[in-house]
């Protein structure tokens, strides 16, 4: 079974993120007040070969320890959904 | 005569200025290139700024998987020395060689530009020749340069004796303290047996008079004479 993984890498809750103070006080100053608590990250799209969904999410997850994200300054979110290239 | 190794990785930078003030110190110096397995008998290793793999992912995400890396890792661990300048210690905080990680700058912007350094320690071998206490004025050129680190492991840094250089106001408007957000104004730190060494300042961008200073030459002098010491016990 092949899986498409969507992962989310955003700045360590807590830790300064610059990028995202400066897109909220863009969004302030476009006249959009109700926009707060903005953070900006990366997103990663692969498509993971694995008998099931556990399974690609656990291998995911070795990825992200081991190269998307770094565990100081990052945290990461992995969704799995059927239907990628066989 | 020690022999230093410069690491060089697709898109490092720098690295002719660091054979050269390696050389004008008093070494012999080479490159070895990243896909190499074995650092050519090296005594010392240097891994200089840029922007290995073009930064992709982070800095330094993708040069720490590099083949060199294992023989620095090896190199490392009986004691050798080695130097990260910049995207070099970008790399060494990935590898896990170094704690903590750099971080976009605080104020989003590419930092081109001098900062006065002080030196923390100097019983490492890139620092043995400056004071402790003693600010230097060298170049930083870096957009993730802000180090961070837990609470936990910035408390271990402090009553290890880790933090090498720390960013050090002036007072001067050409050089105001911490450019970029560092926590506890960190600018280089080195591991728990002090032998690996990471900073983002440049030293060997100012190591000869002709520039203006030589305020990064004393690095290399330093590390000749940790050479010395090293090659008169061997001997």
């Amino acid at each position: 079974m092949s899986w498409r993984v969507n992962v989310r890498i955003l700045p360590r809750a807590g830790l300064l993120d610059p990028q995202g103070q400066a897109v909220e006080h863009a969004l302030a100053a476009l006249q959009f007040p109700e926009a707060s608590n903005v953070h900006v990250g990366k997103a990663i799209a692969l498509d993971v070969a694995a008998p099931s969904a556990a399974d690609a999410e656990a291998a995911v997850r070795r990825m992200c320890d081991k190269l998307f994200a770094n565990p100081v300054t990052e945290d990461y979110e992995i969704d799995v959904e059927t239907g990628g290239a066989a | 005569m020690i022999r230093v190794a410069v690491v060089r990785f697709p898109g490092s930078n720098c690295e002719p200025e660091a054979c050269r003030a390696v050389v004008r110190a008093g070494g012999e110096a080479f490159y070895v290139w990243h896909r190499d397995a074995d650092l050519s008998g090296a005594d010392a290793v240097i891994l200089p700024g840029g922007f290995s793999y073009g930064d992709y992912l982070r800095s330094g995400a993708i040069a720490r998987f590099s083949p060199i890396m294992d023989a620095i890792r090896r190199h490392a661990a009986q004691g050798g020395p080695v130097l990260g300048v910049c995207n070099g210690f970008q790399i060494l905080c990935e590898a896990g060689l170094l704690p903590g990680a750099l971080a976009r700058n605080a104020g989003l912007k590419y930092l081109s530009r001098p900062v006065d350094v002080r030196i923390e320690r100097n019983d490492t071998a890139f620092t043995s020749a400056y004071e402790v206490g003693e600010v230097i004025r060298i170049p930083i050129g870096h957009g993730e340069g802000r180090f961070v680190a837990s609470e936990e492991i910035l408390d271990e840094l402090e009553t290890g004796r880790q933090v090498v250089l720390r960013y050090a106001g002036s007072g001067r408007a050409d050089a105001p303290g911490n450019p970029n957000g560092s926590v506890r104004d960190i600018a280089g730190i080195c591991n728990r047996e002090g032998n690996v060494v990471g900073m983002m300042p440049h030293p060997e961008r100012l190591a000869e008079a002709v520039l203006g200073s030589d305020a990064g030459h004393r690095v290399f002098t330093s590390l000749v004479a940790w050479g010395s010491i090293v090659g008169a016990r061997t001997e």
